[in-house]
């Protein structure tokens, strides 16, 4: 103990742990970044030395330093040696490392996909765990294809622990590798019914994220999560299921209808808030889907509200939060029964939680109406005034701007009331959001003819009192507004009351410490103005007043001109120029007034977002392609210094564009409509004449305004909206009492008018509030042909997309997972012979796999029209939620079974098929031959039975993969003996680069049609590359080669082999004849590069095609078999073969394996074997036992391929 | 799914970083920092739910937390996570480490990093729940505590004999 204790202490002097290195670094604060990298270099000097434990101690303690952010990428192949360790505790920590680091872009991780393989097959259920954990986590599109096979298998792993870890990672591995979906999903379903919640758990979490991103691929599984859901007790399952149909039942809304009431019972009886919240979430979903069609859901929306009441009441922030947050799913279809609580709501905005009190302001954006926007508008106000902190008064801010614009200013009666909002928000202290302001008052004075006049008297007192707005501190937020308020006053100068004062508001020299983009605007408004009170001097012929104000301007904009800023400054000289110039015209008596308001004339017509995206590319403009030669790069890195001239210059050149834009906009409008006026094909979209304003002025095709008289024109000094509200108010009353009058005239077609507000939108009383003013909203321009909503195109690299896939359609023989059986090297070595029974699960798994998916490709479609059948008879019904489960047809059991059942059926030829369904095979054990006629009697009635009895019948053979697979061996014989591991892959050809190993198979479906796999194992340190294969055809057998090549061509091997390592390649051929084997030369030549450079090189082989590779396995029923004997119309031929020890059991499964032979009874040592070739070829055996000897009879309905068959099989049997 | 599991103790020092999407290591400290700064900024009787939004992901991620004594535990989730669900989860989590540490404290998650992750790996996979019941997870944690002794396990053990 002593001595250990000594050794232990030793041994710390050489390595750290890492709770040494987690001291150590402790110790170091001041000069923790030198500590560590001393101990990064330790660990270095550890990760060099042999022993395993040394290296997992270093990589655990890379584990820690990445967590405090050191790249540990350096070490990957290092933390694949530790990955690869035998002891589990090294093993852990090698994958944690590799968890943590390893992604798409590390390039060692191809090395890992053998080591995980074996991980995942190993015997310890934790080493699996561990490697399912890991990949879980850096799993890339090559381990998924490599490994999605082996991952599907562990699915039916006993252990649940391995289960459910298996059927989680599956969902990496389509993400991944998306053709693994399909394939795996049948399993993956039944996994839904798995004994084990856990494993249960896993498969619901699985499908619910997969059907979140597309859901109607999965909506035929609705029936069986609607069992699910009420027969399930574990909460997590619950809420899962009820978020999925959340997801669902905008798909489907019958869904819906059957859902509204067991979710309701759940609502009342459950005690979980965490499942209430989702129960009435998802309600809430059902009832947005159903929104249009079911009058009658009040109640369900009632107990929802109510229910989310009570959660915003309670004390708990986090219900709070999620009460709003559900409330506001409500309101968008269901606006009333949210806004009857909108005192609740509006406490929720005195809340001292940020969180809730936004979700609260959300809540308002949808509850405003006509009648109550003033009122919460008014709230929010009080609100901002109170507000600490800025980041919460901005948000305000934007709130209240959005709930006042939004569609359109649909809720705003009164814009006076609104402008004097705006104007009251630039009153705030450091916002950010000014310029939000500036847009807003922008778009309402262009947009609302009306209001201009109000607006431009605001504005010219906002430009009066800029000193208020623009102390220098706040410079950056609140000025921007400025910047809206001389544009309006200059645009619409013909509105100002007192354009000199105005005017000389904007010359101030206190201007010239604004920002450059608003100096600017000013520099160019003024001259607007200018031009105004010209024309109105000139016309009242005051000369002497008119030379004054050109005066002020010679005098106030050398100030400009001055100015730091470009555009400025040129504005201001050039506009100076002007001046000077109509300075002399002016002293010569000339009047100038009629041709300086010409450079401003022409209206402004507000333009779409997108019109200019939207406006369609003339044909023959490339707008990619360069007009002048690019220019080089050293010339653009020499600009930025200079472009540093001015530091506001980049926003400043942001906030000018639209301005310039908007008047240029207007002048090509100008013209393009001129054009379009004179252009007899152009169909002008709306003729009315009232739209096209001219320069006339003094032409107002708006409707008049009823300004009510008790509105004051202007108001002095700053505005205050509360005094709109209350006029707003009264002007209502009155409205109210007008109105009253003509109801009582209106008496009888009163009726009428309640009918309609019952089924309008917008509120009762919204409908009786009229506006104010008559506002006429401009709509937007769009360019002639634009394609509406051509925008929200989904993203392409989305890569859940590549999940939407149809999983009800009929499996197709590509989309088997492909199958990499022999990367282990041990297991090349002597593909005939391995006894690892690793490779035995993987070699043979995948065959009966691929039987199971033909058998379902072929029943898929009468299983899809079924299933739609099934699930509109699901949902047509509504029984009581009690009964819901037992008269429900659940599809995952059931129709699996069914699946086994119809499938041999239906590869079973004759017209017999049906009956054999019926048969129960598990216990009819009578030799063959059974009377075939003596079950005609029976046909009729049984095909009397109704349709469900017979799925309950065919339920018996039991779909379970294994059981399937075993029963192609014995069919129901007892025998338990372990079956010898076998391996179809043969050599193919062999040197000191490569080896190449191959297997054919072929399927029903493709007939004619084999395909090669072939396992390429480099075996040199060279890396293989640019791999070509290529046959001599003969006339019988072709190698498919890619369209446009010649016969001569090779077909080049889709990938490249790093040293050590073997990929599968797989080649189809197309043959004529099957009746002989045949054998084709071919060569594959590579490319094999080293350190000391690359050569290339050959191998030659020989393809050996036996007549066994062209049969398929194929199950056939006992009856079928007996009348296929009867037809007579099959030659037959035996052989016999001496000295054979092995058991009849392994014998029947040599066969069955290498001659891709099925069992269809078997007696004693005697047995009846089925299989069919590509090309339609029944073969029958008769495979009897003797004492030492087996004989085979065989019959088929080609005698040269029986007589082939039958001498491959001989040689197989020999070896026995 | 779980983007990201976090915890950091109320100085913003990491004790545990888990990300179930990829990062560089510079990107994850940057998050981890800001994320720090967002829940420190809230009291302990505000609600645990955080529009993260530009942190990881986007508008449809969301931080759930819980704070305990020193310590932080942030989850990163979209909207397919029951916000209650994770929550509890959060509690599943930080009682199976009380189990498993015997009443855990923080410098239990400093120095044994590596067995928080082990245990969490049995919580989370791959930023899908893995398992909810505690006594599950517990049971789990033992038995591979247990293989690990059997293992004859200690690293000095086998440096002494180097």
């Amino acid at each position: 103990m002593a001595l250990k204790m000594v050794k232990g202490s030793i041994d710390r002097m050489f390595d750290k742990n890492l709770q040494d290195l987690v001291r150590g670094i402790r110790n170091h604060k001041e000069d923790e970044a030198k500590y560590i990298s001393q101990c990064i270099d330790e660990i270095k000097q550890e990760l060099k030395q042999d022993n395993i434990a040394v290296k997992a101690n270093a990589v655990c303690k890379l584990t820690y330093l990445q967590m405090l952010g050191y790249d540990i990428s350096w070490a990957a192949f290092n933390i694949i040696e530790v990955m690869s360790a035998s002891k589990f505790t090294f093993k852990r920590i090698g994958y944690l490392a590799a968890s943590q680091c390893f992604h798409e872009g590390t390039d060692v991780i191809m090395l890992t996909t053998n080591q995980i393989r074996k991980d995942l097959s190993s015997p310890s259920q934790y080493d699996t765990g561990v490697a399912l954990t890991g990949l879980s986590c850096f799993v890339t599109p090559d381990l998924a294809r490599d490994l999605a096979n082996d991952i599907m298998t562990l699915m039916s792993h006993t252990k649940p622990y391995i289960r459910k870890k298996a059927v989680l990672i599956m969902y990496k591995v389509f993400l991944k590798y998306p053709e693994s979906l399909r394939p795996a999903f049948p399993r993956l379903k039944e996994k839904l019914e798995d004994p084990d919640p856990g494993v249960q758990s896993a498969a619901v979490n699985v499908i619910c994220e997969l059907a979140r991103r597309n859901p109607k691929n999965y909506l035929s599984l609705a029936p069986l999560f609607f069992k699910l859901m009420t027969s399930s007790t574990n909460n997590w399952v619950l809420i899962k299921i009820i978020k999925l149909f959340g997801a669902l039942t905008p798909l489907e809304p019958r869904l819906g209808k059957k859902l509204i009431e067991p979710l309701t019972n759940l609502i009342h009886s459950t005690s979980a808030m965490s499942l209430l919240y989702e129960c009435v979430n998802t309600v809430i979903a059902v009832l947005i889907s159903l929104s249009s069609g079911m009058p009658n859901h009040s109640a369900s929306i009632q107990l929802c509200v109510q229910k989310l009441r009570i959660l915003i009441e309670d004390s708990d922030q986090n219900l709070k939060y999620l009460g709003l947050l559900a409330m506001s799913k409500i309101l968008r279809t269901h606006p009333k029964s949210v806004q009857s609580h909108k005192d609740l709501i509006l406490q929720c905005l005195d809340d001292k939680d940020e969180s809730i009190r936004l979700r609260a302001l959300d809540l308002l954006y949808g509850m405003v109406s006509k009648k109550n926007l003033m009122e919460i508008v008014k709230r929010l106000m009080t609100h901002v005034d109170k507000a600490e902190g800025t980041t919460y008064r901005d948000e305000l801010l934007t709130k209240i701007i959005d709930i006042c614009s939004q569609s359109n200013y649909q809720y705003i009666t009164n814009f006076e009331w609104y402008i004097s909002i705006l104007v009251e928000l630039t009153r705030l202290e450091g916002t950010r959001h000014g310029h939000l302001i500036a847009a807003q008052m922008l778009d309402v004075a262009i947009r609302v003819k009306a209001i201009r006049k109000f607006a431009v008297s605001q504005m010219s007192a906002l430009l009066d009192s800029a000193h208020l707005v623009a102390s220098s501190t706040q410079r950056n937020g609140i000025c921007e507004v400025l910047y809206a308020a001389a544009w309006i006053c200059g645009e619409f100068s013909e509105h100002l009351q007192e354009p000199p004062q105005t005017l000389e508001a904007m010359l101030r020299p206190k201007v010239t410490t604004l920002p450059g983009h608003i100096q600017a605007v000013y520099v160019q408004n003024v001259v607007k103005l200018y031009a105004s009170i010209l024309q109105r001097r000139e016309q009242a012929s005051e000369a002497e007043a008119a030379q004054e104000v050109t005066q002020l301007m010679v005098e106030r904009l050398p100030q400009f001109v001055q100015s730091a800023d470009l555009e400025v400054q040129e504005r201001a000289s050039c506009i100076l120029q002007l001046v000077k110039h109509v300075q002399k015209l002016q002293a010569k008596g000339v009047p100038v007034a009629e041709e300086v308001s010409a450079l401003f004339a022409g209206e402004l017509n507000p333009v779409a977002p997108k019109a200019q995206k939207k406006v369609p590319v003339p044909e023959g403009l490339d707008l990619d392609a360069w007009i002048n030669e690019p220019p080089s790069d050293s010339e653009s890195e020499d600009e930025k210094p200079k472009a540093i001239f001015h530091d506001e210059e980049q926003r400043q050149a942001r906030h000018r564009h639209p301005e310039v834009d908007e008047e240029e906009l207007a002048r090509r409008r100008e013209a393009r409509k001129q054009e379009q006026a004179n252009n007899p094909f152009y169909i002008k979209s709306s003729p009315s004449p009232q739209k096209r304003y001219q320069d006339a002025p003094g032409v107002e095709h708006i409707p008049v305004v009823q300004i009510d008289l008790s509105v004051p024109l202007k108001v002095p000094g700053m505005p205050m909206s509360d005094q709109y509200v209350k006029l707003e108010e009264e002007r209502r009353h009155r409205q109210r009492l007008e109105k009253d009058k003509k109801k009582r005239r209106k008496k009888e077609k009163e009726k009428k008018g309640k009918h309609r507000r019952h089924s309008s939108l917008p509120t009762e009383s919204d409908e009786d509030i009229a506006p104010a003013h008559q506002v006429d909203i401009v709509t937007e321009e769009m360019p002639e042909n634009a394609l509406p909503s051509d925008e929200d195109d989904k993203d392409p690299n989305d890569p859940y997309r590549a999940l939407d896939i149809d999983l009800d359609k009929p499996l197709a023989d590509s989309e088997k997972l492909p199958v990499q059986k022999h990367r282990n090297a041990e297991t090349l070595k002597s593909p005939e012979k391995e006894d690892v029974p690793v490779v035995e699960k993987k070699s043979k798994k995948p065959k009966k796999k691929e039987k199971k998916h033909k058998e379902r490709e072929k029943e898929k479609k009468k299983e899809k029209e079924k299933k739609a059948e099934d699930l509109d008879f699901w949902l047509s019904t509504t029984p009581p939620p009690a009964a819901a489960a037992a008269p429900a047809p659940i599809p995952s059991t059931e129709e699996l079974s069914v699946n086994a059942a119809t499938a041999s059926e239906d590869t079973c030829e004759g017209p017999k098929g049906e009956e054999a369904e019926d048969e129960d095979y598990g216990t009819e054990q009578d030799p063959e031959r059974k009377s075939s006629r003596h079950k005609k009697k029976h046909k009729k009635e049984k095909a009397e039975r109704p349709k469900d009895k017979k799925k309950v019948k065919k339920k018996q053979p039991e779909p379970e993969e294994e059981a399937a697979a075993a029963r192609l061996v014995d069919n129901g014989a007892a025998e338990e003996e372990p079956i010898p591991p076998m391996s179809s892959y043969c050599l193919l050809a062999e040197n000191s680069y490569i080896k190449m190993t191959y297997d054919i198979q072929a399927s029903l479906q493709k007939d004619s049609q084999v395909t090669v796999s072939v396992i390429l194992e480099n075996q040199s340190s060279s890396f293989l590359k640019n791999m070509e294969l290529n046959v001599l055809d003969s006339l019988n057998t072709k190698m498919a080669r890619p369209e446009g090549s010649s016969v001569h061509d090779g077909v080049p091997v889709p990938f490249q082999l790093p040293p050590g390592v073997s990929n599968e390649a797989q080649f189809v051929f197309t043959i004529q004849s099957i009746v002989m084997a045949q054998k084709l030369k071919g060569t594959l030549s590579f490319i094999a590069k080293d350190a000391n450079g690359a050569t290339h090189e050959k191998l030659d082989f020989r393809l050996h095609f036996s007549c066994s590779s062209y049969l398929v396995t194929t199950p056939c029923y006992s009856d079928a078999f007996a009348k296929l004997l009867e037809s007579g119309d099959l030659s037959m031929s035996s052989i016999k073969v001496d000295g054979i020890s092995m058991s009849f059991q392994n014998l029947l499964a040599k066969i069955c394996f290498h001659h891709h032979f099925s069992v269809v009874e078997r007696v004693d040592s005697c047995a009846s074997m089925y299989s069919r070739s590509v090309q339609g070829h029944h073969v029958c055996l008769l495979v009897k036992k003797g004492e030492h000897s087996v004989s085979v009879d065989g019959k088929c309905n080609d005698s040269t391929l029986l007589s082939n068959l039958l001498e491959e099989m001989k040689v197989t049997l020999a070896q026995c | 799914m779980i983007q990201a599991i976090l915890v950091f103790n109320n100085h913003g020092k990491p004790r545990l970083v888990r990300f179930y999407q990829r990062f560089p290591e510079e990107i994850q400290q940057q998050i981890v920092r800001e994320t720090f700064h967002l829940v420190l900024k809230r009291d302990d009787n505000i609600c645990n739910f955080l529009e993260g939004g530009s942190l990881i992901g986007g508008s449809d991620y969301k931080l759930i937390y819980r704070h305990y004594a020193t310590l932080y535990f942030v989850f990163c989730v979209d909207s397919s996570e029951s916000e209650l669900g994770i929550l509890d989860l959060i509690q599943v989590f930080v009682e199976t480490l009380d189990k498993c540490f015997e009443n855990v404290c923080e410098l239990d998650l400093i120095f044994h990093m590596d067995k928080v992750h082990y245990i969490l790996q049995e919580v989370v996979m791959g930023g899908m729940v893995l398992e909810t019941n505690m006594n599950e997870i517990v049971a789990q944690m033992e038995a591979q505590s247990r293989l690990e002794k059997s293992e004859n396990f200690p690293v000095t053990l086998h440096l002494s004999t180097r």
